[in-house]
């Protein structure tokens, strides 16, 4: 929950983020109306536009609200939901509840560190997968499961793991 | 079309009556149903593939009088996609499995010659044992069909409820009920609903908690998959009964279909006006709004999740005041949980002293337990309270899978403890539990068999904690940390005995003086898995013999000299 984000500020300023993708935010708060206890739905929202929180959004809806930076940062690092750093293309989630590591789930996210050679919530160097442990999906009976983007594969095996990396490498290319 | 009263409602449900017989078990006169489970573990086994299969099965066949109904979790989540035929006449035939392949051979020899496919369909001798009442219409209904739901009862008791009640009568049969909330806390439903109503002020606020972060349990996702508009009719109860027009479902983002479902129904009861102003004629005006989580655990926390709600960072506050003095903004407010919500509008129209009369002395009614890990019939299963754990996992949950011994079992998750084989005939309720070492919790069970070491389960749910620490206060912040490096230490091989003491030492500490339940509870896990299986912990430390035998001489010497 409190693991600490750096905000790159630099590495914001080398690509400038869409000017649309600000607009559009900034339509979403003003049709709000009233954003009292708004924050964490507006985020939401931007992190829905954008992919992730950079520094940039993040001063940009502080400003857009009239409350510190301090504050939205606060929100943004203490839910595990919200990223401050670019995804990759594909998100790979190994689900880390229990009934899925009692079934070896720790073994499947060992074993795609290795062969994406990544550690978890980071970023392949080609930019195609981020690899994530996630919290329990509720979808015990299917342990171990893994989800990529926003399909499910239950049951997964040490040797499917290949075949799940091909599927959406090849699609990337 | 608005539903302005009692009247309306049964003429709706008149005109559907057809679909209350689903519920009770028979299928209409001519009709032949196909209910396909659409959870989100059906999903994701492939149960839209075979809907479709079914749809177009029928079409090509030219089949006339069948319907293919999605509906929520039938409750099977080791079989998904999991499919129940109902023919007139005939008892339903449950399946498990149905892939696309299979989905020609059911319509041959079962809708068309009326023979069952014994292959796939699931001998269940679990229903003898199960009791519905939070889930008595998952995987029966359409939950994005209001009428469905209407049919069946639905909306029933809000009605008579704010046209025919008191709020205080209400309150009092939710408290003559025994009901006790299903989060895991087990406070008595009807006080919380009394307490808050007695806050003077005329603004309150009732809270959906169904932020369900307990890894293993999935029963409140079942709800609202299968049967969100239960949620909704019991919010509108509880806010009725306590005073509050305005009401909050704070779910977990994880939870995308669920969230979905909600906002189709609470736009469907929106139409019909059973919420907004003045339901059934009355002057009682109440409507639901949805807050998202974003992956906090400690959201679960009532005050956490009031402070969330608001838009800040999820800590819990220091009690008093209660939420139910001073919550959302400052005003009184009453957080219930999913699971106790459902429970509400049966006991609106059956009565107190039926729910009563169900469960143990002290436990009233039933409990939906979510069954996973190493069990052969991975699912949910909704029993009455009292009823023994072995019961739960040889008969319920078929034992344990291939043919392994069972070791523990894991109740409450990282809140909870583990409990061994030599309690399984202990009857499950919220005081037995707790004075086994473990708790309630939300209802996941997880079984573990022989081949998984309770040290590293321990480990597993300290990593969890410590994560999910929200860092407000010291003991939980670094307290956990500390458990979890030590113990790191021990599963490593790099252990000692003292290792073991000041571990011991801390879980005590930390549970006696942190802020909120997730550290009070956290070092559960560690405690019971030391009190049942120390000889696990011994056996990682090198040599742990010569070192009891050092601190047994060191000990012994001392007390020599002071003799």
């Amino acid at each position: 929950m409190t693991k600490p984000q750096a905000i790159k500020a630099a590495e914001d300023r080398d690509q400038p983020l869409p000017e649309e993708y600000f607009d559009e935010l900034e339509k979403f708060i003003i049709d709000m109306g009233d954003t009292q206890g708004a924050l964490i739905e507006i985020l939401h929202k931007a992190q829905c536009i954008f992919g992730y929180l950079p520094r940039d959004v993040q001063l940009f809806i502080a400003r857009k609200l009239g409350i510190p930076a301090a504050e939205v940062f606060g929100v943004v690092s203490f839910y595990s939901y919200f990223t401050t750093e670019p995804r990759g293309r594909h998100t790979i989630s190994v689900c880390m509840g229990t009934a899925c590591f009692v079934r070896g789930s720790d073994q499947i996210i060992e074993r795609f560190k290795e062969k994406l050679n990544i550690e978890s919530n980071q970023i392949t160097e080609d930019g195609n997968f981020t690899l994530k442990d996630v919290r329990c999906i509720g979808a015990c009976g299917l342990s171990p499961i893994v989800m990529v983007d926003n399909k499910v594969y239950p049951r997964v095996e040490e040797e499917n793991l290949d075949n799940i990396i091909k599927t959406y490498s090849s699609e990337g290319l | 079309m608005k539903i302005c009263s009692l009247d309306d409602l049964s003429k709706i449900r008149n005109d559907r009556r057809s679909l209350n017989s689903r519920i009770n078990g028979r299928s209409i006169e001519d009709r032949i149903e196909i209910l396909v489970g659409l959870a989100t573990c059906g999903i994701s086994s492939g149960a839209k593939e075979t809907q479709l299969a079914f749809e177009n099965e029928i079409k090509e066949k030219n089949f006339k009088n069948i319907s293919v109904i999605p509906v929520g979790c039938i409750g099977n989540c080791y079989s998904e996609p999991t499919v129940q035929i109902n023919v007139p006449g005939q008892s339903p035939v449950i399946y498990g499995r149905v892939h696309v392949q299979d989905v020609p051979e059911i319509i041959e020899k079962h809708i068309r010659d009326g023979i069952p496919v014994d292959r796939l369909a699931l001998t269940n001798p679990v229903d003898n044992k199960q009791m519905r009442i939070a889930l008595r219409h998952c995987g029966l209904i359409n939950p994005e069909d209001i009428f469905e739901y209407l049919a069946c009862d639905g909306y029933e008791a809000l009605g008579c409820a704010v046209t025919q009640m008191s709020p205080e009568f209400i309150i009092d049969e939710v408290k003559k009920s025994g009901l006790r909330g299903r989060g895991g806390g087990g406070f008595p439903t009807g006080v919380k609903w009394e307490i808050t109503r007695a806050q003077p002020g005329e603004r309150k606020y009732i809270i959906c908690n169904a932020d369900e972060g307990d890894p293993g349990a999935f029963m409140d996702r079942s709800i609202l998959e299968g049967d969100p508009h239960c949620v909704l009719e019991a919010m509108a109860i509880g806010g009725y009964a306590l005073g509050a027009d305005q009401g909050i479902i704070y779910i977990r983002a994880e939870y995308p279909l669920a969230v979905s479902r909600l906002n189709t129904a609470i736009s469907q009861a929106r139409k019909l006006g059973l919420l907004g102003p003045n339901i059934f004629g009355s002057n009682f005006n109440f409507d639901i709004r949805i807050k998202y989580g974003a992956g906090a655990f400690v959201c679960g926390e009532e005050t956490a999740l009031i402070n969330s709600c608001e838009g800040k960072r999820g800590e819990p506050n220091f009690k008093p005041p209660y939420p139910a003095q001073k919550g959302y903004w400052g005003y009184p407010t009453c957080v219930n949980n999913v699971e106790t919500f459902a429970n509400i509008a049966p006991i609106i129209t059956k009565g107190s002293s039926w729910f009563a009369s169900i469960g143990t002395e002290k436990s009233k009614g039933t409990k939906v337990f979510a069954l996973a890990g190493k069990i052969n019939n991975v699912g949910l299963a909704e029993v009455p309270m009292g009823i023994t754990l072995r019961e739960l996992i040889y008969e319920i949950g078929g034992g344990i899978r291939d043919g392994h011994k069972f070791k523990a079992i894991q109740t409450g998750g990282p809140s909870g403890g583990v409990i061994s084989e030599e309690y399984l005939d202990t009857p499950i309720d919220y005081d037995n539990l707790i004075e086994i070492g473990s708790m309630m919790g939300s209802g996941g069970m997880i079984v573990m068999d022989e081949t998984d070491n309770m040290v590293n389960i321990a480990k597993f749910y300290l990593e969890f904690s410590m994560d999910e620490s929200c860092g407000r206060c010291t003991p939980c912040r670094i307290g956990t940390k500390r458990m979890y490096e030590i113990i790191n230490k021990i599963t490593s091989g790099k252990g000692t005995m003292a290792d073991l003491n000041s571990l011991k030492q801390l879980t005590y500490m930390v549970r006696d003086s942190s802020l909120c339940g997730l550290g009070q509870s956290a070092p559960n896990p560690v405690i019971s898995t030391m009190k049942h299986f120390m000889s696990e912990y011994l056996a990682f430390i090198p040599d742990p013999r010569a070192k009891l035998k050092f601190n047994v001489n060191k000990h012994s010497r001392k007390s020599k000299k002071a003799d």
